[in-house]
């Protein structure tokens, strides 16, 4: 059994966009602060801290995550991905990122990672959703500015282009 | 907000679990998803002096069907259970009453033990499983024992696990034949705590309702079969028997309402069900 005390940091190994990291953690660090304080990533947001907004939201193991409600050291051996994820390494943004940009789907940005890997991770286990079912989705998110009419109408679009790719 | 300091355990298994839980007992909590207990310790809720992590513990996660129990692993997530092919042919209510828990993300980490663990008043699986009479199984260094849903949950988010047990199983009794199976759900917006949820479960012969959401805890009636002037009558005292309280999401007197009429078209519903 592996034990870790209060009072002093270990370390902490795993898979992040696809390569391997170690850092240290108090246990009671969150995997926000890791991730942005440790890691450097800033496309971490922190809304609410305690699992509402979804602006935290990563994808641990390919599914969905609240970074806000997991500790670090829970992420040990596990494969995280950020929003940084999705692009190509040459920087060419994911067709759910380009329709995101064509429809209007965000103007702050702060809720725009979260969405978009609850998005990436809803697109993956329902291929062809009904807009019912993308709204449903996109309640476990709050944007306090644009409104969710264009998300709805990219992520509908994304998934009708891969079905008929 | 942060979480106050503790040290971190990542037992392997189910006995392991059950060796730290019997030496530290009260100082120690359980964590499998962390979606109720982790909000709750940044606000500083809930401290802990060991966090007992049994998300990876394999033998916590299954599904299994016997005679006439879907018996699933506590750190199965919520997500797991609603994926499950199964789910809507052996038990229409989990499967009308789970998309009402939280929201796609949250289920994903949420687990079905945790959350009955946990024992959130308006919770909708503490909810389905005592409106279908189900069980929690327990297990300590002592032994196991499965404790019926009605006498788990005590009141609010209090239940009779003993410090030294951990919640390893969930036993939901199978749909019953022609039994006809509703869950409804009245909230600020879906996936927010349920102002009042009611699980109706109709037989011949019988009826069965569970409200969450009013009371400290889910409470359930059964009555026979009524006609529709009694059915009213026998609501209306239901509601004023749990009473509800105001607060900032609703008053009392709507809180009754709503059993009054959530529970009237979820018992029609189940009615219209059976088969
Ligand atoms: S910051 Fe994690 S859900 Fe709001
Ligand atoms: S784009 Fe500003 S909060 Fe959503």
């Amino acid at each position: 059994m592996s034990q870790l005390n209060n009072d002093g940091r270990s370390s902490v190994s795993f898979i992040l966009n696809g390569n391997p990291v170690t850092g240290y953690a108090e246990p009671r660090m969150l995997l926000t602060d890791f991730l942005r304080e440790e890691m450097g990533l800033t496309e971490i947001h922190v809304g609410c801290e305690h699992g509402v907004c979804g602006a935290c939201t990563i994808r641990m193991d390919g599914l969905p995550a609240r970074a806000c409600l997991t500790f670090a050291i829970q992420a040990e051996g596990h494969r995280i991905d950020t929003v940084q994820s999705l692009a190509q390494p040459s920087g060419v943004l994911s067709d759910l990122q380009l329709a995101f940009r064509k429809h209007h789907a965000l103007q702050c940005g702060y809720c725009t990672p979260g969405i978009l890997m609850s998005s990436s991770a809803f697109l993956e286990i329902n291929h062809d959703p009904s807009e019912e079912e993308v709204r449903d989705m996109l309640s476990g998110h709050l944007c306090r500015c644009t409104g969710y009419v264009g998300m709805v109408r990219a992520i509908l679009e994304v998934a009708r282009n891969r079905i008929s790719a | 907000m942060k979480p106050h300091s503790f040290e971190y355990l990542r037992p392997a298994s189910i006995e392991e679990t059950v060796a730290c839980l019997a030496r530290h007992s009260e100082d120690a909590r359980i964590i499998a998803g962390g979606l109720s207990l982790v909000a709750m310790m940044n606000f500083r809720l809930v401290e802990t002096k060991f966090l007992v992590d049994v998300a990876n513990i394999k033998a916590l996660n299954y599904i299994r069907v016997d005679a006439d129990h879907i018996e699933v692993g506590a750190a199965t997530t919520q997500a797991q259970l609603l994926a499950w092919p199964e789910l809507a042919s052996l038990s229409p209510l989990l499967a009308k009453g789970m998309p009402f828990i939280g929201h796609f993300q949250t289920r994903a980490r949420g687990t079905v033990g945790g959350s009955i663990a946990h024992s959130d008043p308006s919770s909708e699986l503490p909810l389905c499983l005592i409106t279908l009479g189900g069980s929690v199984m327990l297990r300590s260094k002592a032994g196991s024992r499965e404790v019926t849903a009605e006498d788990f949950q005590v009141g609010l988010m209090q239940t009779s696990r003993r410090p030294d047990e951990m919640v390893v199983a969930v036993r939901f009794p199978i749909r019953k034949k022609g039994a006809g199976y509703s869950f409804l759900e009245m909230a600020m917006r879906k996936g927010d705590l349920a102002i009042c949820a009611v699980a109706a479960e109709v037989r011949d012969g019988s009826i069965r309702l569970g409200v969450g959401g009013v009371a400290d805890k889910p409470a359930v009636r059964e009555w026979k079969d009524l006609g529709d002037a009694a059915l009213d009558e026998a609501l209306n005292e239901f509601a004023w028997d749990l009473g509800g309280s105001d607060d900032v999401h609703a008053t009392a007197t709507f809180r009754r309402q709503l059993i009054r009429r959530l529970g009237r078209r979820a018992i029609l519903e189940a009615r219209e069900c059976r088969n």
